[in-house]
């Protein structure tokens, strides 16, 4: 088991004012991701417990892109991994955003 | 005076030595060991018919039990390594030679085998090459094959899964060997006709029905929201840019989610008529909603699949079918259509490099590739213009008079950029050239190369490499679909952003298709239970694709 956190200042807080969300399923190959809207509206963090080891890299960048693309300020969100890809990670962060939005 | 009928006088020796095993041409199951000892010479060059998919299992048990001090040497020519016999043979000394096309299940097994000098190698071929070198340089003396029924002057009913069957025949009975098949069952009269009688010297009634693999189902079930979204890319970007009507899929499960997405999202989409309307393809189950909504022709079949038969016989207007109904599947014919009459080829792979070679063989495995490098690649013996070859032959650099430009085929590869256990799809260099050096081979087993490769999908975008103009932009390209691997983060930002911009790079937004979009509702059936739906109760799935 690996943990990571990575933290990210944004430019603007995620729209929208639900304040919990929960998404993906845990099993092999796939993630559950909680987003939480507890952090000052510029900040974002993610904290990810993987059984994989020695992805951080591609951890960091997927996250970067994400941070980038949906500016998720005031987030913080928990990942409990199951090895999956980074492609679906992506994809359940986006998720979990829109989710957020609602 | 030279004997110009040499061989012929030697066939019949070999059928007359069989005959002592026989009733006419009928072997019961239980001589089949000694007829095999008794029509099979040392050094022989034997087809033991193992397909794509049906195998001739009782023949191959029988081989494996001859006693190698009387059948010893021979030199195996067949398509596919698919059982255990079919190497264990080499291990008691039987046979010493090999050439063959593939061998999935088998290829940890050949790998070791290869590199224990168990094997003594020709080449791993396509089939289509294995095919037209039985008519050449590797003419079988005795062939071994499986049909469905026989009767008792030999006339063989093939059926649904005839495969390769006419194309060994052809090559062994007419060359002065001897065809000996094993069949189901012996009948007065077979449903029809697939191989006449008098090719065929001797018939098997087999102690089990032949071995045949559902090796192209994919369970809806399965498909994840990035295989649908690789899949609505490739509709768009590919099918309906281009307008392709005439193809062949591959069988992963990325070109199963392009068949389920066809009756709804490329309906959406107004396609319907404009595209995916002529196969060369085996009858995937997942093609059923397509056929069933009127996108789908005409099929032609390399083989058939484990429970289409019914489904088959009630759309003959769509397949091939005989006299008696049932479905007439040909691999050597159907791998022509796929090379010449087909405008696109797209399919997956296991490893692609940074100039667009492609392999689907590891360190551990030599699987070989069957029909995908054939099927994978430019014909350049093509002489007729479609729309969607001359567009892509536009796009390719023109080099002269652009009135003697051809078209171009497209071949498409569509992948995940990770795989199984993370595994990356992007490498720097090929497994296939380590394993090449390892176990000596002249040449890497590469499945498509480079430069047949016209764009790869993946779920980050689609690389057109028709329009590269130099090899940094190529690799660039690569890189710029590479998603999170280490080739993909190993990118050149402002070249990729450049590439965008001149269309090289396509991603889904600049394709109108937002990602989070790519949901499992879109399929046009979400579990095999559905399939059976649409085809109205005709589709019968194997039992281990059965869970309600």
């Amino acid at each position: 088991m690996e943990s990571l956190t990575f933290r990210h200042t944004t430019q603007k807080p995620l729209p929208g004012t639900r304040a919990q969300a929960i998404t993906g399923v845990v099993a092999s190959g796939n993630l559950e991701i909680l987003l939480e809207r507890v952090l000052p509206p510029d900040a974002f963090e993610i904290a990810i417990e993987t059984p994989i080891a020695g992805y951080g890299p591609v951890w960091e960048a997927v996250v970067a892109d994400f941070v980038a693309r949906a500016q998720p300020g005031g987030v913080r969100i928990s990942i409990n991994d199951g090895g999956a890809r980074p492609d679906t990670v992506s994809l359940r962060l986006l998720q979990g955003a829109r989710l957020l939005e609602a | 005076m030279a004997d110009w009928r040499g061989e012929r006088k030697a066939r019949d020796a070999r059928i007359e030595a069989g005959r002592a095993h026989a009733r006419g041409k009928v072997v019961p199951a239980d001589a089949a060991v000694a007829l095999l000892e008794a029509v099979l010479k040392p050094g022989d060059r034997v087809c033991l018919e193992g397909d794509n998919q049906k195998q001739a299992d009782c023949l191959a048990r029988a081989l494996s039990q001859c006693d190698p001090a009387k059948v010893n040497g021979l030199h195996m020519v067949q398509s596919g390594i698919v059982l255990p016999e079919h190497l264990d043979v080499f291990e008691t000394g039987i046979a010493e030679r090999l050439d063959y096309s593939y061998s999935g299940p088998q290829g940890a097994r050949v790998a070791k085998m290869l590199y224990g000098g168990q094997i003594k190698l020709g080449a791993v071929h396509t089939y289509l090459e294995l095919f037209a070198r039985y008519f050449i340089d590797l003419t079988p003396h005795v062939a071994l094959i499986a049909g469905v029924s026989a009767d008792r002057e030999g006339n063989l009913y093939t059926g649904p899964n005839t495969e390769d069957t006419p194309t060994i025949v052809e090559a062994t009975h007419f060359k002065n060997g001897v065809v000996i098949a094993q069949v189901n069952e012996i009948v007065d009269k077979v449903p029809r006709v697939d191989i006449p009688g008098d090719r065929v010297d001797f018939v098997v009634e087999a102690d089990t029905p032949f071995f045949v693999e559902p090796l192209f189902t994919r369970d809806p079930a399965a498909m994840t929201e990035t295989q649908i979204l690789i899949a609505m890319m490739a509709i768009k970007g590919i099918y309906a840019e281009y307008g392709v009507r005439r193809l062949n899929h591959g069988i992963g499960f990325g070109t199963a989610a392009i068949e389920l997405l066809l009756p709804t999202y490329g309906e959406k989409l107004g396609l319907k008529g404009e595209i995916a309307t002529h196969f060369a393809l085996n009858p995937h189950p997942t093609l059923i909603p397509a056929i069933e909504s009127g996108w789908v022709k005409q099929v032609h079949c390399f083989g058939s699949e484990v429970g289409m038969d019914r489904y088959i016989r009630e759309r003959s207007d769509v397949f091939f079918t005989g006299a008696d109904g049932s479905l007439r599947s040909n691999r050597a014919l159907c791998q022509t259509a796929g090379l010449y009459a087909c405008d696109m080829f797209i399919g997956a792979t296991l490893q692609i490099d940074l100039m667009g070679h492609s392999s689907t063989v590891t360190q551990s495995r030599v699987a070989g590739f069957g029909g995908a490098p054939n099927m994978g690649s430019d014909p350049h013996g093509r002489r007729h213009p479609s729309d969607a070859w001359m567009k892509a032959g536009r796009e390719a650099q023109v080099v002269g008079d652009p009135a003697l430009m051809r078209g171009r085929k497209l071949v498409v590869q569509l992948v995940e950029t990770f795989g199984d256990k993370l595994v990356p799809t992007f490498v720097e260099r090929l497994d296939a050239m380590e394993l090449a050096k390892k176990i000596g081979l002249e040449l890497a087993p590469v499945m498509i190369y480079a430069d047949d490769v016209t764009h790869i999908v993946t779920e980050e975008g689609i690389a057109n490499l028709l329009l590269c103009r130099d090899a940094d932009d190529r690799e660039q390209a690569i890189r710029g679909v590479a998603g999170y691997t280490e080739i993909g983060r190993g990118r050149d930002r402002a070249k990729v952003e450049e590439l965008r911009a001149r269309g090289i790079i396509r991603r889904p937004e600049d394709l109108g298709i937002e990602p989070l979009d790519a949901d499992r509702s879109l399929l046009a059936a979400r579990s095999i239970k559905d399939l059976v739906h649409w085809s109205g109760g005709l589709y019968e799935p194997p039992a281990k694709f059965r869970n309600w």
